[in-house]
């Protein structure tokens, strides 16, 4: 039977009901906080750790011989700036076109294929895709290079990026791709310009969170871009970077290097941060009003 | 100026299920020809093969004879994306790009064609809001607002200057009011009555007084097969055949 408002059992229906709102709530709200409460309290822990080596001849100086003060770590803050430019460089528009095959084309046996090997490269330990990438790489070079560290955080950035740009397309509506094609659009612009333009939003999220995954990886640059103490401007040759920077003094039994380690974690998490929010403005600003 | 369109023996397929029979039809140039009949009787399998967009569902195909105009929809080498270039279609449902510009939206077929001329660009897209009656609507936000943000309407009308904008000689129509309002359904129904002098028009349509409103030949499809094709007064007054009747008098459907 349906209730009469102003019933006694209705009122209490209602009560239950806002009761179990403020709960669902007040449960969202918590879920929330959770999440922002270790980046936080991560953050505050390296800026107290971090900033008292923080200073201008660490952001300008490579690093000094053992047992003398000062020094910095600009060698490996350029040095992994180049390693991520060309792990993304590779990475992005492999993963962008392997996910664009597999929402586009990839309905068959095929496509379950290179989903499964996606989803399951996905799941590979870093050090182990490191050695292979030495295996294949490295010793055929005989020398460890920038070039080679980027090509493996590519392979671990590519499977995310690419499964981001499936399920971001199979979001476009058909009836987008129809208006498309009816309209004389070629099959291969209408994917480009219109089902990937319709699903960018989703799609550059997907390759943050790839490029932001990667840029603290240590284990797969141990065999590859090796590190390095000096400046070095030839990809091709053994090249510092921040986490094998921070590996390495962390572990090693000097204060001094606790201290600078500390300091490169901070400078790390600054740089993902900013390269994030500039992708993320870059890319709002060209947004209209209403579009959903 | 519009084009006619012959149809013979024209055959459509979903997978194994045979969708259209064997239909013949001749459309007349510059004048506007409804398609009617009940759901899954094959009316918009069959506007959808005159441009070739029937082929673009996994497993579906068609074959037959269909000429626009000296144009053979089907014949050898015939490419299907010049085929609906030529052939413009508007769908059920307002499909803007949802993340252009009014402008862009409008402009999207030409651009995404290799039309590089700003300055007749600006001409075309105006030429064909104001065809598509939205230019009074949205001539100060063209570049400002996504097409997304108007209102079912206008989308619509936005969606009809869209294909107007790359000058197709037919426009298809599947039932492009039956997602709207009566207000914006009439504006579209007096849009069709205007067009119908520059193009061929053929439209879906669930509804039968729109097709008696803006047809001047109207078909009625039933099962796959086109039971009866004539114009329209003669199909609403007086029809050849009992199922034609049944239908129009809503005895079934």
């Amino acid at each position: 039977m349906l209730k009469k408002p102003g019933d006694a059992s209705t009122l209490k229906l209602s009560l239950w009901r806002r009761a179990m709102n403020q709960a669902a709530n007040a449960f969202a709200i918590g879920a929330a906080v959770l999440v922002i409460v270790p980046l936080m309290a991560i953050f505050v822990y390296l800026l107290i750790k971090g900033a008292g080596a923080l200073n201008w001849a660490f952001l300008t100086q490579t690093p000094k011989p053992v047992g003398e003060a000062g020094g910095g770590m600009a060698n490996a803050i350029v040095g992994s700036g180049v390693i991520l430019g060309i792990a993304s460089l590779v990475g992005i528009p492999m993963g962008i076109g392997c996910g664009i095959y597999l929402a586009e084309y990839g309905r068959g046996r095929f496509g379950d294929l290179v989903r499964f090997t996606a989803d399951v490269l996905n799941g590979v330990p870093s050090i182990v895709i490191g050695i292979a990438v030495y295996s294949l790489i490295v010793l055929r070079q005989k020398h460890f290079s920038a070039f080679s560290g980027g090509i493996a955080l590519s392979v671990m950035m590519i499977p995310t990026v690419a499964r981001a740009t499936e399920e971001m397309l199979l979001m476009v509506p058909n009836n987008v791709r129809e208006a498309a094609l009816g309209l004389g659009i070629p099959k291969w612009r209408t994917t480009l310009s219109i089902s990937l333009r319709t699903a960018s939003a989703g799609v550059i999220t997907g390759c943050m969170l790839a490029f932001a995954r990667v840029a603290g990886e240590t284990a797969p640059l141990l065999f590859t871009a090796f590190g390095n103490q000096y400046w070095n401007k030839n990809p091709n040759q053994p090249t510092a970077a921040l986490p094998l920077q921070i590996f390495t003094y962390a572990i090693s039994p000097f204060d001094e290097w606790h201290k600078q380690a500390w300091a490169g974690a901070l400078i790390l998490i600054v740089m993902i941060v900013a390269a994030v929010a500039a992708v993320r403005i870059t890319t709002s600003r060209g947004s209209l009003k209403g579009a959903s | 100026m519009g084009v006619g369109i012959e149809v013979r023996g024209l055959n459509a397929w979903y997978g194994k299920n045979l969708a259209l029979k064997s239909i013949d039809m001749t459309v007349a140039a510059n004048h506007v020809t409804a398609v009617i009949g009940p759901s899954g009787c094959g009316k918009s399998t069959f506007v959808r093969c005159l441009n070739r967009m029937h082929e673009t569902i996994p497993e579906a195909r068609a074959e037959g004879l269909v000429k626009v105009g000296e144009m053979e929809v089907y014949g050898d080498g015939t490419d299907p994306v010049e085929i609906r270039r030529r052939i413009g279609m508007v769908f059920q449902k307002p499909n803007p790009f949802p993340t252009m510009s009014i402008y862009d939206n409008v402009a999207a077929g030409l651009r995404l064609n290799g039309f590089r001329n700003r300055k007749q660009m600006d001409e075309l897209v105006e030429r064909s809001l104001k065809l598509a009656a939205l230019w009074d609507e949205v001539k100060d936000m063209l570049h400002k607002k996504s097409g997304a943000s108007l209102s079912g309407g206008q989308q619509q009308r936005l969606c009809i200057a869209r294909s107007l904008a790359v000058e197709p000689e037919v426009l298809l129509m599947d039932e492009p009011a039956s997602a709207l309002d009566p207000i914006s359904t009439s504006k579209i129904e007096e849009l069709i009555f205007q067009l119908k002098q520059h193009y061929t028009v053929v439209i879906v349509t669930h509804n039968m007084q729109q097709a008696a409103r803006v047809a001047e030949f109207t078909g009625f499809f039933l099962m796959g097969s086109l039971i009866e094709y004539d114009k329209t007064e003669k199909i609403f007054t007086t029809p050849a055949d009992k199922r034609t009747e049944d239908y129009i008098t809503g005895r079934f459907g």
